[in-house]
Formats: structure tokens, sequence, C-alpha cells
């Protein structure tokens, strides 16, 4: 173990004349130290990279991430739908390695040890740092749903909420379902991940049943008040194309299930469905919340805008959906990237003996697709406001899409390509 | 919640715009903001059709973004998203891009 440690550190070093090459000198290129990232999915795989790439090559950076391949959660209701593979969301980590000389830890974070900067890695062995990145993403709240605390009626009652096995189970469940059933969806409260994200998948649920099971049905069992995002353009997909498929039942908050019935339990109602997916209340990434830092609600990290530090624990910084949001910022993985990015030009300077830039700027995009074709989008920019300390959203900056349209959907799978290649290629 | 005003957030970034001219990396970091889209440094990946940046004389970008803010360019996103930068922000960035090879 150690001594593939020492040769993949090596790599990286030669790795660093290279990118000093491709790259020229265009920053000062003096920070140097042992930078460990946590997590490979949009925020931690884009820190990896923008911190070997800023530093040309001067900073080591240890990527720990548990599973073998990225795979992708915007796009993956197109696999939940039918009109793209697990292939198409899939992407490696071996451009992180070969052209960035991040090294690369297939395992899992037991616990941080913030006061001896070092963490304890599953298979054994610590890892020590300067700096620490986790960008855990989430973990369900599985006490606020009792029916499904098991691994069998996980198993069972998916959530198909991260990318991966689920995915390719939920489409299984679907594709065995029998025309005229019911696939119901249940949506926890806000904040959670990906805000248009429910919707979409009951358009492209929708959209399968429409072509190849039309007595089929879509309910949605949405906790919250009304649509949290896009809620015209839903509301208008829903009535255009899916009239007599798609049912949007507000204030409908999934309490329990009975997991051999495929029942979803509410407050004052019983629900039962074919194909019960539910999205579980989400919090911060075990890793955030084993690590003795500051959570907002006992659910989400407290972070410093300028740095994406933890409040809390120096030399900590957190990003992406595990983190207490700004106004108005969706847990996205355009989100992550911005932040790995914020991130990764934070602990440069920091590094340097240098403080993070004053004016940090966020962006966001996320696109839906309402059927195999047309899309929509949501997007926002956010500016540091040293007055409240906070990233807010620019007024009248951002917005929706005129209407659904095809072009967007040909821009969506070009975001697709162009964010995994920003992030690890 | 309560939103800062427009004019007043632009105020403030105006008011810091020395501390902006002594960030050495901040036409580098925010440039990185438009590279989900239009890639790492500007090189958008081929064929995925979104435009790239990169070597693109700063004049031409500029004259881009400034038409996509004036509806004078049809666009389905860049004119939402334009509206969030300043001008000095828009000019860091056309100025990085163009020097990317």
């Amino acid at each position: 173990m150690m001594l593939m440690k020492r040769r993949d550190f090596l790599k990286a070093g030669a790795a660093a004349g290279a990118l000093a090459a491709l790259y020229g000198c265009a920053g000062m290129g003096k920070a140097s130290g042992h930078v460990v990232v946590v997590g490979g999915g949009y925020g931690g795989a884009t820190a990896a990279k923008y911190l070997r790439m800023w530093s040309q090559g001067g900073v080591q950076v240890t990527l720990v991430e548990r599973n073998p391949t990225f795979v992708s959660c915007p796009m993956s209701n197109l696999v939940v739908g039918g009109t793209r593979s697990m292939e198409e969301i899939t992407v490696s980590y071996d451009g992180l390695k070969n052209t960035w000389g991040v090294r690369i830890i297939q395992d899992d974070v037991l616990a941080v040890d913030p006061a001896k900067r070092s963490l304890r890695l599953a298979k054994g062995g610590e890892l020590s740092y300067d700096r620490l990145v986790l960008s855990p993403g989430i973990e369900f709240m599985w006490d606020e749903i009792p029916g499904l605390d098991s691994t069998a009626a996980q198993s069972a009652i998916l959530h198909a909420w991260k990318a991966g096995p689920q995915t390719v189970a939920l489409r299984k469940q679907l594709e065995e379902m029998k025309n005229g059933g019911v696939y119901a969806l249940s949506i926890p409260k806000a904040p959670y991940r990906c805000p248009p994200g429910p919707y979409e998948r009951a358009c492209l649920v929708a959209n399968y049943f429409k072509q190849k099971k039309p007595k089929s049905k879509v309910i949605i069992l949405d906790a919250n008040e009304e649509v949290v995002s896009k809620k015209g353009l839903f509301t208008k997909a829903w009535t255009d194309l899916y009239k007599d498929i798609v049912e949007y039942r507000p204030n409908s908050e999934v309490k329990d299930v009975d997991v051999a019935s495929k029942t979803a339990i509410l407050e004052f109602d019983k629900f039962k469905a074919d194909v019960l997916n539910v999205v579980p209340p989400h919090r911060a990434g075990d890793v955030a919340t084993r690590s003795g830092i500051k959570l907002i609600n006992d659910r989400w990290v407290d972070i410093d805008w300028l740095s994406m530090e933890s409040t809390s624990t120096p030399g900590v910084h957190v990003l992406g959906d595990a983190i207490f949001p700004a106004p108005t910022m969706p847990k996205s993985g355009h989100m992550a990237n911005q932040h790995g990015k914020l991130a990764a030009a934070a602990i440069l300077n920091l590094l340097s003996g240098d403080r993070p830039s004053p004016t940090p700027v966020l962006m966001n995009t996320c696109y839906s697709f309402v059927d195999a074709k047309n899309a929509i989008h949501v997007a926002s920019v956010h500016q540091y406001d040293p007055a409240t300390k906070v990233v807010q959203p620019v007024q009248g900056a951002g917005g929706v899409s005129a209407a659904r349209n095809e072009i967007e959907g040909k821009v969506a799978l070009g975001w697709a390509r162009n964010i995994w290649a920003d992030m690890l290629t | 919640m309560k939103l800062l005003p427009a004019v007043a957030g632009l105020g403030l970034l105006a008011a810091t715009g020395f501390t902006q001219a002594a960030d050495p990396n901040l036409a580098r970091n925010l440039a990185a903001t438009c590279a989900n889209c239009h890639g790492t440094n500007g090189k958008a990946v081929p064929g995925a059709g979104l435009d790239a940046l990169n070597g693109i004389d700063k004049a031409k970008t500029l004259q881009k973004l400034a038409d996509f803010r004036s509806g004078a360019k049809p666009a389905s996103i860049m004119h939402q998203i334009v509206k969030g930068y300043t001008d000095e922000q828009l000019d860091l960035i056309a100025t990085y891009l163009a020097a990317q090879k």
C-alpha cells in the first residue's frame, strides 16, 4: 500500500512538469502541499482537477472515491425513462489520474480528525492533509420513513436519487410493470438534491408509458405545497403531453411505507402503487456529519462563502449538495462544479499564504427533459455580498425557458459532455 | 428571504473595484464559471454544440455578450446569464479567454 502510494506520487510529480508545459505560467504557482478530496462527484472531481491545473502540478491531490467510475445523476432520468443507457452517463476517472496526476484511492472514509489533519480509510490506513475537501453528497434520513429503514426494504422501494445500481433497478421495475399499472413518485420537502429532478422523472416515465404502456399512470406525491422548480413549464408539459397519465398531488408528504403492498402512507391517506419510488428527505453525506463539523438544522454544513471552508473546522472545505445553500441556490451538479472551482482557487491562495479572493461569483444552469427530445432550463448567477457575507442571486439575471424546445434538448446533452470533460478530462 | 436590490449589489462591486484589480487570479476564476458549458479555459468539447471561447478576439466576445444582453442576438439562455455579471467582470473574462490557445 505505501509503496503503491509512493509510486503514484512519483507519477504525479512527472505529470507536473507536463502540466507546466501545457498551461504555461499564468498564475503565481507557488502553492504547494497535499490536498485530500473526498468524493469524486461534480464537486470533488472538479476541485481535484482545478487544484492540479491551477497549481501547475505544485499541489499534490489525492481523491478518495468509493465507486470505480463516475455515474452522472443529471441525465440519469433519461435512463429511467428508457431513452439513454448507463454507458452514456458513465465516465472514467482515468483522465484525472493520467492527465492531471490526481492520485485516486477507491475506498470509503470512516472519519476525519481535523485536529490532526488526517482521515481514516475503511480498508485501513490513514491519510494526512494540509487542506481537506469534502464533497460527500447526500445521505438519506431513513428514520423519517421507518418502513424503509432496512436493506431489504431499500432494494424493493427504490429512490434512484443517486445514479448507479438504483437507476438500473428502477428502470427494470418500470419495464416489468403491467400496462395499466401505477407508478408513484414521492418528493421530500425542499431543500433536496436537484429541485427539478423529480418533475423531470415524472415526465420521462410518462413519456415511456405513453409510448409503451398507455393505460398506466404517473402519480406525483409532493411533500411541497407546489412544484418547486420550473412550475409553469412542467405543469404545461403534463397538460399538453401527458394529460391522462400524470397526476400531481401537492401537500402529500410520505410518512412511511408498507413495503409488501407497495403502499405509501401519508398523514391522512394511503396510496398503493405498482412501482413505488420514494425519495426520502436527505442531509449532508455521512463523512461530513461524522467529523464534528458544524451543521445547520442538523442537516447541512455551514460554510464560509469566500472559501467553502467550514465555519467551525479550519482546513476542511465542503462542497455541493452537502452544504447549507445560499438564497435561491439549488443543490445541483452544475453548482457543485462551481463550488469546486471556488474552493480550489481559495485553497491555492491559502496554501500560498494569501487570502481567498474577496469577490467570488457562482452561476447555475439546470436542464430538464420533458420528453426524449424537448428540454427546459433554469439559470441563475450569484455574486458575493460583503454585507451579508453570502453569495446572493443577482436580480434581473437568470430565469427559465420561454417554452420547451428541441434546441435546448440538444444543448442539454452538450452541457453534459462539456461539464463531464470540465471535471474529468 | 431578503434579496439585495441589483443596483445596490452593483454599487458594492464597483466600490471594491480596486480589490478586484489587485487579485491576480480574478479573471481566471471568473472565466472558470463559463467552463461548465464552454469547456475548461473555453475549449469546448468538439461536436457537442456549444461555442468554444478560447482564442477569440476580446472585442468580438464582448460584442457578442452585449448583443445577448440587448436581445440583438437571440439566445436560449445567455441573455439571462450575461445580466448576472458586471461590465468589468465580462471584460476580464473576455480578456482571459482571448489569451487561451
